[in-house]
């Protein structure tokens, strides 16, 4: 195996970006860091700038103001990396499908400017954090 | 043709650059493994920053298009080079006592600023206003802390008479007098700011400005500031080892009573760091130059009447 996917799968580092949640999915992220799941077993650390990340959580359908930050937050993110849609809303829009703000799924946002990006879907509203970590270690597993 | 290469030899790997990289990644998995346990949680693993810095190698490294490149890049490397000739320089006077030179505790002042510097020039450089903030505190912050660590280490030569060489100076404990707790209680503060670690965390603060001083940089680039940081966790409790209480041995039991010192002060400062909240800049500055301040005139004043009329708890 390359060393360098041998050693992202090693220390994940994650950077949390809404896109227009409703702050349903923000929480259970957080919960994930709590004594409970605490994650850092894993080497899954919450970092605060894009620079330092190997994954996006991204949660929330994509609003109109939101997309272009979404698309630069990407284009910062050094290679290689993974986007994580947690929540119904960023798999698919979820109830805000024909809302007037939705530019649309976090998936199609990302697609337009990099064809080739690695995408992850944790559905759910919101998706348990025992879900969360299972969906990191699938995405994880066939990268 | 010799001396040169053990020269290399020691600087690249037994008592520099692999070795103290090695102890200085263990030192900082015992720092995240004891605040996971101080939270009651498991923790990282222990080859985990291990796998940080070789994650951090492999990634692709960005740089900002209207940063200065040279000084950006090369910022990094300026603080390696500090830091490494520093822990060098520490573990040749422990092991072989008879290479001191005059005035070593000066240079060892001087290269303890270096990362400080290195970092304020490294994000300056990166053109991005949150760390144009995080280098404005950083720079404060090194106003703040320098005089009272200086004040300190005065303390410690005032007690030795004057010597200047830190071979000499590890040979007695100043810890055990009234000025020499004191300095130390103050210099462990100033470690502590100087480490970047909770209550002196202003520059790099998460919270607010996205890890301040060190946003803008990625990949490698980062790893090597890792790396600094690391090897900052080995050479400065250890320098504080040799200056207060007594240094390392080298053999036998004097080595294990030594190793013991440097964890002590790596736990107070663990904890230390995870009971305290974040300070503010000027809350910061307030405290290194008017409480801290204050102590050390005391303790410099004592030190002086002490040393004087021969009274040695003073």
């Amino acid at each position: 195996m390359n060393w360098k996917i041998w050693s992202l799968k090693k220390s994940p580092w994650v950077f949390h970006v809404n896109t227009g949640a409703c702050n349903n999915c923000d929480i259970e992220i957080v919960n994930l860091l709590t004594p409970k799941f605490d994650v850092e077993r894993f080497g899954i650390k919450l970092v605060g700038s894009p620079r330092h990340a190997d994954a996006l959580l991204v949660t929330g359908g994509v609003t109109a103001q939101a997309a272009p930050r979404l698309r630069e937050v990407y284009r910062q993110t050094p290679r290689p990396c993974v986007v994580f849609c947690i929540g119904a809303c960023a798999c698919d829009t979820g109830i805000f499908r024909s809302g007037y703000h939705i530019v649309g799924p976090v998936d199609k946002v990302i697609k337009e400017i990099d064809p080739n990006a690695i995408i992850a879907y944790v559905p759910g509203c919101p998706p348990k954090p025992e879900a969360m970590i299972s969906g990191i270690v699938k995405a994880l597993s066939v990268i | 043709m010799i001396e040169p290469l053990q020269n290399l030899f020691w600087i690249l790997i037994f008592p520099g650059f692999l070795f103290t990289v090695v102890f200085g990644l263990i030192a900082s998995w015992i720092v995240r493994k004891v605040s996971a346990l101080v939270q009651w949680r498991v923790g990282p693993p222990l080859l985990q920053p291990f796998y940080d810095v070789v994650k951090l190698m492999g990634k692709e490294i960005l740089v900002p298009q209207e940063a200065q490149k040279i000084i950006f890049m090369s910022a990094p490397l300026v603080g390696l080079a500090g830091v490494l000739l520093l822990s060098t320089m520490l573990w040749r006077i422990t092991i072989a006592p008879e290479t001191l030179f005059v005035g070593d505790i000066i240079v060892a002042i001087y290269l303890m600023v270096l990362p400080s510097l290195a970092l304020i020039l490294g994000s300056s450089a990166s053109a991005s206003p949150h760390a144009a903030i995080g280098t404005s505190r950083e720079m404060k912050l090194v106003m703040s802390y320098e005089l009272s660590l200086v004040l300190a280490f005065i303390v410690v030569i005032i007690k030795s008479d004057g010597q200047l060489n830190l071979a000499t100076i590890a040979k007695q404990a100043p810890v055990f007098s009234i000025s020499g707790l004191l300095a130390f209680l103050v210099s462990l503060l100033c470690v502590q700011a100087k480490l970047g670690f909770v209550p002196f965390d202003i520059a790099e603060a998460e919270t607010e400005l996205g890890s301040g001083v060190l946003m803008e940089y990625s990949g490698g680039l980062l790893a090597v500031w890792k790396v600094v940081q690391a090897m900052m966790l080995v050479a400065l409790p250890m320098f504080l080892v040799m200056v207060f209480l007594g240094g390392f041995g080298t053999t036998g039991l004097p080595l294990v009573w030594g190793i013991c010192k440097y964890v002590l002060i790596l736990v107070l400062i663990i904890l230390i760091k995870n009971t305290n909240p974040r300070v503010r800049i000027d809350q910061a500055m307030k405290f290194f130059w008017v409480y801290c301040g204050i102590a050390l005139a005391l303790a410099v004043v004592l030190a002086i009447i002490g040393n004087n009329f021969g009274i040695s708890w003073l």
